[in-house]
């Protein structure tokens, strides 16, 4: 390819840089074309997506009541520790002995959101939620208890 | 010389900076000591370790199903592609192939995924270059695609959408709309990008015949992706040793000769455009079924060595996994591509300006992360 | 009542002069409050100026980058700069132990001062002008080209490897770019036979010189825009800032309110920069007339002259911002090869031309 002579090099370079220019300038003028979200002004229309993975959430039911059986299924797919299952021996009205979760502790400052253990979960007990804004001046705060004080199985689920 | 009466020169003349690991363009913490001559680069150095988290041995405790999520957090750009790589090393070890839905999905996120992380680099090139937009309308792309990703494996950037057998749910109902509508913005604003940066006389002043690395480095080097292949080496492995079902998929593996700068740029912009044409070849044509082979609860591999290598937005990643039987791996090696292309750094920054070092850095699209593990 | 006071700045001025002559008496006295008033007036004037191009330039680059730019500080954002200001006011200054203290505090004052000085001749409205010196253009660009001792000094004293790198790169690119900068000017000079800056004005009542010198003044707009952003180190040439290759070049180890002063001094260049160009090519205060349209001329003659140069000066600010968010950067050499290669042989076959055109009359 010969290199084009001293003026055309001069003209070529300044129609590429009017080119560059001339796409600033309509975006300068087309001010619809701006994408930014005034977050956290529109926190009351912002829409996650469905799945979208912000922390684990254990939902109750309206009587208190939880799928979780306690069978620590989560806790063996759970890659970073996160999740430690408390459980206690519950005796039921027949007199015999049945496991049931005391406490369901969730770190959530070791969570990685990898959703291995909602998959583990034989249950459906626990899922993930929506919230996303989890800062804490105090890292204590991030370990969460998620089964509600007085919580209980959900009948039928084993 | 002496600057406040101290010497600041080395035995041999040399002025010498560290660039990094505090710098804005190294992306990272990548640290390269530099020895300059008057402004030339006489010798570069590059150190690592600053963010290695032994990813590889956090690897051999955890079981099959487990470590392939901190493999996103290695090349972080093509999360999905690197759990895609595990993913396909687990189910060769099993003897299992992916459904024939989860291969689809599994092109179509690997090709959004590389699609972003080009983008990315595009935004990135642009900055280091000095010029602020581009990284604007890069990530407006981008964010388009991030939105796709959040859709349907519910994270944006450390998707951890794979799973030994398939993918871990079905597509979002609104995906195949979502992905088709971002595939026509994006092809309109590819002609964005050649406009403010590919014909720009500045830029093409800065690229062109710099940083040269020639075909016999590159595979000396190990070099893969776009930067061996602007150097002519062929090394696409979704062409050479394909996976996942990209022999069905018609492609063009991009290859230049000049191994320059200006080449990686464009090798990059045309696999932008590639990526595209993948995506809308299977994303009217995704076959119903399962998205999920069923694998036992408890995942074991045999006995033996299994390898796997598949091509991220970098390069050729490698997975290796030694097993000895038991629910976690005994050894898992990584074979990332920022490594091997770091390391032809120095060859191709002979004799260059410390504004061509951060030119070069751009176009090898180094994620510091996947350097150190 | 505004409107009146623009119209009438020199006789604003005028009638300072007299009031203070009937209260004082004494003429040495009158001088030196006079000065004591334009230098207060000139930096309140020049503060106002950086916080309104600070906030220009962060509303054009966010809306060329779709986005919004600063929006939360008073009414759109507008009193983001001046929250900036002073969070910078509280910081620390840092200086580093190694550092020559002298040097290195005297550095960013050498910068305003040298910046500050270039406003002397420039003329803001019709005749309301600090210094109508007899050599005004000459004037500035010697003055203008002082800022590269500011530069060297900074990036020297520091004791940063970034900053001296960024320092010599200021050295090579000022001093080249000086040249064409003053050819370009020249240029001016010789069609108006006068270096005043009244003069060169006054010569621009007929039309402008960007439109009665045809094609070579042209020329010398367009290099003197170049070579002037070159000059005063921004994008596309800022390389001795170059912030993805020398972190912050010269500037990189100060902070708080020296570095400030550096931010300072570069809106104050480019406001000169773009005021010169604006008086030089674009006819300064006089307003814009088109031959026999009796009407038009009329009705723009109604505007302020200071409106007129204001929104001359601003419009090339525009277009400098404009460079700066659309180009990336040249390099060290290429940027020396833009000089000697292209601007100065072109500029000085410029000047021939024009020295025919003013010797043969060919100019409107």
């Amino acid at each position: 390819m010969k290199e084009p002579g001293y003026f055309k090099t001069i003209y070529l370079s300044v129609r590429s840089l009017l080119k560059g220019m001339k796409m600033t300038g309509y975006y300068f003028t087309h001010l619809k074309e701006i994408q930014t979200e005034q977050y956290p002004d529109n926190r009351a229309t912002l829409v996650m997506a469905d799945r979208f993975r912000g922390e684990v959430i254990m939902p109750h039911n309206d009587l208190n009541e939880h799928s979780c059986t306690g069978c620590q299924a989560c806790e063996i797919a759970c890659p970073n520790g996160t999740i430690k299952i408390i459980t206690k021996q519950e005796i039921l009205a027949d007199g015999k002995k049945k496991k049931a979760i005391d406490q369901f502790v969730y770190h959530l400052d070791l969570c990685t959101m990898c959703n291995l253990c909602i998959v583990a979960c034989p249950t459906d007990a626990i899922k993930m939620g929506h919230e996303f804004e989890h800062s804490v001046f105090d890292k204590s705060q991030l370990k969460k208890i998620l089964n509600v004080k007085g919580s209980k199985v959900k009948a039928g689920v084993e | 010389m002496s600057l406040m009466g101290q010497d600041v020169l080395t035995e041999d003349g040399l002025f010498m900076v560290n660039i990094g690991p505090q710098h804005p363009s190294t992306h990272g913490v990548l640290h390269l000591k530099v020895w300059l001559d008057g402004e030339t680069i006489v010798k570069i150095q590059p150190h690592l370790g600053y963010i290695h988290r032994s990813i590889e041995k956090m690897s051999e405790n955890l079981s099959y199903r487990n470590f392939i999520f901190a493999t996103s957090r290695m090349d972080y750009l093509s999360a999905h592609i690197n759990n895609e790589a595990c993913a396909l090393t687990v189910e060769k070890g099993l003897g299992i192939q992916a459904t024939p839905r989860a291969k689809v999905i599994r092109i179509i996120m690997a090709e959004l995924t590389r699609l972003a992380s080009h983008q990315l680099w595009w935004g990135c090139t642009g900055l280091d270059l000095g010029a602020v937009t581009p990284f604007f309308y890069a990530f407006r792309d981008r964010e388009a695609i991030n939105g796709i990703m959040e859709e349907t494996c519910g994270a944006r950037l450390t998707m951890n959408y794979m799973v030994p057998g398939g993918v871990m749910y079905d597509l979002h109902p609104n995906f195949q709309k979502h992905t088709k509508d971002v595939m026509a913005s994006i092809k309109k604003n590819l002609a964005d990008y050649d406009n403010l940066l590919t014909g720009n006389v500045i830029f093409e002043m800065r690229t062109k015949g710099v940083g040269v690395l020639s075909k016999e480095d590159a595979i000396s080097f190990g070099c893969t992706g776009p930067t061996a292949r602007a150097s002519g080496v062929s090394c696409d492995i979704r062409k050479l040793f394909p996976y996942s079902g990209y022999e069905n998929v018609q492609f063009d593996e991009i290859l230049a000769t000049g191994g320059d700068c200006y080449d990686r740029y464009m090798c990059r912009m045309a696999e932008m455009r590639q990526s595209v044409n993948i995506i809308e070849q299977l994303i009217d044509t995704i076959p119903e079924g399962d998205f999920q082979e069923k694998t036992k609860a408890v995942i074991k591999l045999p006995k033996g060595e299994f390898y796997q290598r598949v091509e991220t937005a970098r390069g050729e990643l490698g997975v290796y996994i030694v097993s000895d039987g038991a629910a976690s791996p005994y050894r898992v090696k990584y074979r990332s591509p920022g490594f091997s292309n770091l390391s032809a750094l120095s060859q191709m920054a002979q004799g260059v300006k410390i504004g061509d070092l951060v030119a070069i850095m751009a176009t090898i699209d180094l994620v510091i992360p996947d350097i150190d593990r | 009542m505004k409107t009146i006071f623009l119209i009438s700045l020199s006789s604003l001025a005028r009638h300072i002069h007299i009031w203070l002559e009937e209260l004082i008496g004494n003429p040495n006295g009158v001088y030196i409050t006079e000065m004591t008033i334009v230098g207060i007036s000139l930096i309140v004037f020049l503060v106002v100026l950086c916080f309104f191009l600070g906030y220009a330039e962060r509303k054009v680059a966010a809306f060329m980058q779709i986005r919004l730019g600063p929006n939360r500080v008073g009414p759109k954002g507008s009193l983001q700069i001046i929250a900036d200001t002073v969070k910078l006011l509280f910081k620390e200054g840092l200086t580093p132990t190694a550092a020559d203290k002298f040097l290195f505090h005297l550095a960013p004052l050498i910068m305003v001062i040298t910046a500050m000085l270039a406003l002397a001749p420039i003329a803001f409205a019709k005749d309301f002008q600090i210094f109508d010196i007899s050599i005004g253009v000459l004037y500035v660009a010697s003055v203008s080209s002082m800022a590269v001792i500011g530069i060297l000094m900074a990036g020297w004293s520091s004791y940063n490897k970034y900053s001296l790198l960024g320092a010599m790169r200021s050295g090579a690119q000022i001093v080249s770019y000086e040249l064409s900068v003053g050819l370009s000017l020249i240029s001016i000079v010789i069609l108006t036979g006068s270096l005043r800056m009244s003069d060169i004005v006054m010569s621009q009542s007929d039309g402008w010189w960007l439109f009665k010198g045809h094609i070579p003044i042209l020329i010398s707009f367009v290099i003197f825009i170049i070579a002037s952003t070159a000059e005063i180190n921004r994008a596309p040439f800022d390389l001795t800032e170059a912030e993805s290759e020398l972190t912050g070049g010269f500037h990189t180890e100060y902070s708080g309110m020296k570095f400030a002063m550096f931010l300072l001094s570069e809106y104050i260049n480019l406001f000169i920069v773009s005021a010169i160009a604006a008086t030089l090519f674009l006819g300064g205060w006089m307003p814009l007339h088109f031959g026999h349209w009796e009407g038009f001329n009329h009705v723009m003659d109604y505007i302020p002259s200071s409106i007129w140069f204001l929104g001359k000066t601003f419009i090339i600010i525009f277009i400098i911002m404009w460079f700066r968010w659309t180009f990336p950067r040249l390099r060290v050499d290429q940027l020396l090869n833009l000089e000697w290669k292209y601007l100065l042989p072109i500029s000085m076959v410029n000047i021939l031309v024009v020295t025919l055109m003013a010797i043969m009359g060919w100019h409107f």
